[in-house]
Parts: C-alpha cells; structure tokens; sequence
C-alpha cells in the first residue's frame, strides 16, 4: 500500500474544499474567507449575507426563520419550539430550492470526545429526518458532527452549555441540487 | 523519525544482564500501600573521552526518569562525599552509606564522531553489591536522551521488578487558539515532554491519535476532507492515507489490534454510531456491534481475543467486552455515573477509563471483570486515558474550565499517587503511548 504524500492530501483536500468541504471552521475549508459569502473562519458572523428584512436573504433564514435548534443535555430530540424552528426553515427551503445545506451537529464540552462526536451526529440527523419529513430532498443536505469541538460559548456553565448543544442548518449559496 | 529505528544497542562488559529479578536488599514493591521513596544517588557520569557535555546530561536525564516516578528521591550532588572519577574504580560504600543512599548508578560516557557510547552499574549500597551486570548502549549522538533512557529503565525494571517505560513517545494533539477556534495539529515527543516535532499543520482538526504497535504508524481522524475521516500516517515519511470513506458517513475513534493488522473504529451512518473492523491494508470492512445505540471507543485486549468498548445501549455511556469478532456483549462497569474511553492496559489485567460523575470527570481502573473500581484522578475535565507500555502509569488529558481554559496533559500512577503534569510546548491532548522503543 503506498502512502501520498502528505502535501498531496492537503493539496487534493484545498481543491475539493472550493466546491463542497463542510468544515467551515478549518482553513481549508469552505469558511475561509469569502467561500461562503462571508463567514470568519471561526465564529458564526451573519453580516454580509444580507439584509435580514429580505425574505430571500441567508441573513432572513440565520436571523429570522433561525438556522439552529437546541437540545437538551445528552439529548437529540427535538423540542415543540425546535420543531417550529425547523418548519419554519423547510417552508423556506422550499421556497428557495438552489440552496443546499449542512445540517452540523455540536455538543457542549462535558462529555468525552468520541462521545460527543457521536451525540453530534444524532442532533444532525435528528433534524435531517425531521427537514426530509417535511419534504425537503435528502439530496440537498449532508450532516457534519464536531462534537465538543466547535462551542459557540466559552463559558463552562449551563449558560453556555445550553447554546452549544446544537444543530445549525448552514446554507450553501447557489449549491443547490 | 527515522531515528526511532536508528539507535544500536550493545551488552557488552562481561555477561549479558538480562532484567534481574529485584532483590530483597534493594527492591521496591510499588503496589504497597504507602512507599517512601527509595534515596539513590548518581554522580555525574565519567567522561571517557569526547562526552563533553553528553556525561553530565545524561546522568541528569536518568536522575529525571526515576525521581519522577515517585518512587526515587535522589540525593543531591553535593552531599557526596566519595567522587566517581573511573568507571571501574572500587566503590566506597561507606561514603554512600554515610549519605544514606540505597541504590548508586554510576556511569562513563565515550563519543567519538557520530557514535556514543553509555555504560553504567548499579550497586546496592548496604548489602556492598552491584545489582545485575554493567549494560553498554550505543548509538548517534542525537540519540544520547534514548540512551538515558534505556540506562533509567534498567535500573527501575532491576529495583521494581516491572518494565521500564522511559524510553518511549507520546503523540498527540497540540492546541492552540481560543476555545471556540481551536487549532489542532498532531506532535509526538519523548514521555517526558523532550523532542516535540510536529506531524501536521493546523488547517484541519486532528482528533485521538494512536500509535501502531511497533510504533511505526499512526492512526487519528481528521476533518481534512471536510468530514471526520480516520487516517493512517507513516511516521517514518509523514505519509498519510484516508482509510474508510464512504458518502454520509463519519469515521473516527480508530485503534489498532495487537499484532497490527486490524483497525477497530466507530462508524456512524444516519445518527447512529456502531463499531466496525478493517484490515489496514484496506478491505474486510465488517460491523462488529448493530445497535440503535452509541458504540464508540473500543480498544482491544492484549491477546487480541476482546474488545472493550463503551455504549449508552442502557440509557448513558457504560464499558462492555464483546468478543473480537463481534457478538455479545457484557457489561463491564456498575457504578454510579457514565463510564467512557476504555482502555486495555498492555499487562491484560486492566481496564483504564474515563468516568463522570456529579459533575466531574475522573480518570480510573477495574478489573477486566469490573470489580476493583479505582478513582485516580478527579477534576473538571479528565479524560482519554493512555497506558504506559509497563502497564503502571497512565497518560491522560486534564482540561481546565471557563473561556480561558485549556487541555494540559497529566500523569498518574495506577496506584492514584504521583500525579504530574506534562511539560509541552503548548497546551495539548488525547496523548496516546507508544510501546517500549527498541
């Protein structure tokens, strides 16, 4: 079995990342600058992706419709108000059929690692089911888990544990099936 | 890397020493209940001949390795009496014995061009003994650390009974970045902290790495192609290849069987996350757990027989020992709290884990049948226990809480004494041993 060289796997995964990596949080990947329309590489950051007053904008559906769903702890289903979020999002993806999307999965830091990768994946494909029950294509959404790696909250309290247990449906522009 | 392989070993001085059972005189039994740390002393080594700075340094090294055991408290230079000016010289025992040391290690260092060579005794102060015969290593200079080492595990393995475990790597992840943009790049150093180098850069998230049992390979998950993905790096050429892709799914927690030819690892596929097995060459993909359940972190048993692995099968994360092909399932763990990250200690008689209880997370033991259940650590965040080759230490991450926390690595003796953190570069985690290098 030969090895590639390491450069070349970095290189083959810069070239993909243009059209199609998810992890938006590497440097590599589709959030580097520019890529998505103007995401930072680390955080979550709306502006530049519209106006949140027009119904058609990324900035409408982050904002207004909400692009995130929470859970509680050690928990993937989805809750009433977590359910009305999401219908909201499949109206709108209904009604904007050239955006794909990925649903990513996150867990709050008090867990270990692999376990939290594993509690992401479920959160995602929580809200995967529940957006392909509504009536979205499958093919237009993949899931992504990053377990405890990606906190949108620093703090080590309940504060921000129960923002970081979280599904956020990230729209990708003019990727649409 | 390529000289991990590098380093020549020669027994020389007379008869081959293999590791000596430990003595009445001169012995420490490290599962006794209290241990007071046996007083040793060790001059700096004799400069044979082109050593320069080498006979000091690794003389230092040596004293560094058993003192940090805990189980060694050496006695300063300065209150030696006798002087140590010939390898072969007659040994004062009563200026050693004055001194209260029980063990001395004396040692002479030789280089000449790209060869070193270290040699040393040790002698049983009391009884007016040496322990065991003299022991030579040679190698390239860049190797004088190994051959501290090597020098250091002889004389604990000759005092204990035990393996030694110095001489041995640790890879890693190094962190840097805020929390919530955290970079990770795989590094491996020396068990002590010395020699870092860097395996990748940080355009990606690395996560668990872990070392192949010669400690040729490494297998760790990285988000390089967009998705969690386990990998298998060539750490002689840094070569990496992805091993199983498939659309839609998420590899990661990968680990190798004990003769090296099979990877265990978790496979999720629509939310759900089950154990599967491979042969690292590519091929014989084969599910090994089929459950709605998370089953993650599995780890083999030495004999290659079993495998431990956690699952939230009952309603939260618990340790189970499945057969290694698959098949039922037995419950490991019975105690209050969730149970993750088992690992098989490379002597086969235990369970090393991660447990969280009450809000804190400890790192612990059991016995393979589960009883024995042993607390060694317990803070914030502690997690990912990693075995020393000798099965008496374990590895693990310990992360401090807050928006400025941050992972450190921490060690601790399987008995819950010395625990001790890690000098690295930055901060770091998810350590993982290498076996004993040879």
């Amino acid at each position: 079995m030969t090895f590639l060289p390491k450069a070349l796997l970095i290189v083959a995964a810069l070239g993909l990342a243009a059209c199609n990596n998810p992890d938006r949080y590497g440097k590599g990947g589709a959030g580097g600058p520019g890529a998505n329309g103007g995401y930072g590489a680390g955080g979550i950051d709306s502006t530049g992706l519209g106006d949140p007053n027009n119904p058609n904008s990324v900035a409408y559906f982050n904002q207004r419709i909400g692009d995130r769903v929470l859970f509680a702890v050690d928990q993937s289903t989805v809750s009433a108000e977590g359910r009305g979020i999401l219908q909201g999002q499949a109206q709108w993806l209904q009604s904007h059929p050239d955006y794909a999307f990925i649903i990513e999965g996150h867990a709050d830091e008090q867990g270990t690692r692999e376990y939290n990768l594993a509690l992401g994946a479920r959160r995602a494909a929580a809200v995967q089911d529940f957006l392909i029950s509504q009536g979205i294509a499958p093919s237009r959404m993949k899931t992504i888990s990053y377990g405890k790696e990606r906190p949108l909250e620093v703090c080590s309290d309940e504060a921000c544990y129960s923002k970081n247990r979280r599904a956020v449906t990230v729209l990708q522009m003019g990727a649409g099936a | 890397m390529s000289k991990l392989h590098a380093l020549a070993t020669a027994f020389l001085l007379g008869m081959l020493a293999a590791v000596q059972p430990a003595n009445a005189e001169l012995n420490i039994i490290i599962d006794s209940p209290v241990i007071e740390p046996m007083p040793f002393a060790i001059p700096d080594f004799v400069d044979e001949g082109g050593a320069g700075d080498y006979a000091q340094n690794i003389s230092r090294v040596v004293a560094a390795d058993l003192a940090g055991t805990g189980l060694f408290r050496e006695i300063p230079r300065e209150a030696h009496i006798s002087r140590v000016t010939s390898f072969d010289a007659p040994i004062a025992y009563n200026d050693w014995q004055a001194i209260n040391a029980q063990a001395l290690i004396t040692g002479a260092v030789q280089a000449s061009g790209d060869r070193i060579v270290v040699k040393f005794y040790l002698f049983d102060v009391f009884t007016g003994q040496p322990l065991g015969e003299g022991l030579q290593f040679a190698g390239t200079p860049g190797t004088w650390r190994r051959m501290a080492h090597k020098v250091a595990d002889a004389v604990y393995s000759r005092i204990t009974g035990e393996g030694g475990y110095f001489d041995s790597r640790v890879v890693y992840v190094a962190e840097s970045g805020p929390k919530n943009q955290r970079q990770k790049r795989l590094a491996v150093m020396d068990y002590d902290g010395a020699n870092t180098s860097y395996l990748t850069d940080s355009s990606s998230i690395v996560l668990a790495p872990r070392f192949s049992p010669t400690g040729g390979q490494i297998l760790f998950t990285s988000y390089a192609s967009g998705f969690p993905q386990i990998y298998l790096m060539d750490v002689g050429s840094l070569g990496v290849r992805a091993l199983e892709q498939q659309d839609g799914t998420m590899t990661f927690a990968p680990r190798f069987s004990p003769d090296g030819g099979t990877i265990v690892f978790s496979l999720e596929r629509g939310g759900n996350t089950d154990i599967y097995a491979m042969d690292v060459n590519g091929g014989g993909l084969r599910q090994l757990t089929n459950a709605p359940s998370i089953e993650t972190a599995p780890s083999f048993s030495p004999d290659g027989s079993q495998i431990v692995f956690e699952s939230d099968r009952s309603g939260n994360q618990q340790l189970y020992i499945m057969p290694a092909g698959g098949g039922e399932a037995r419950r490991l763990s019975g105690g209050q709290g969730r149970y993750g990250t088992p690992v098989w200690s490379p002597r086969g008689d235990m369970v090393a884990f991660t447990k969280q209880n009450q809000g804190r997370f400890h790192i612990g033991v059991m016995r393979v049948d589960g009883s024995e259940e042993r607390l060694l650590t317990s803070s914030f965040l502690d997690e990912g226990p990693t075995w020393a080759p000798n099965g008496r230490v374990i590895m693990f991450t310990r992360e401090s809480a807050g928006a400025g926390g941050s992972a450190q690595l921490f060690s601790v003796d399987i008995t819950g004494r010395n625990l001790r953190q890690i000098t690295t570069e930055g901060a770091a985690s998810d350590p993982a041993w290498s076996p004993l290098l040879k």
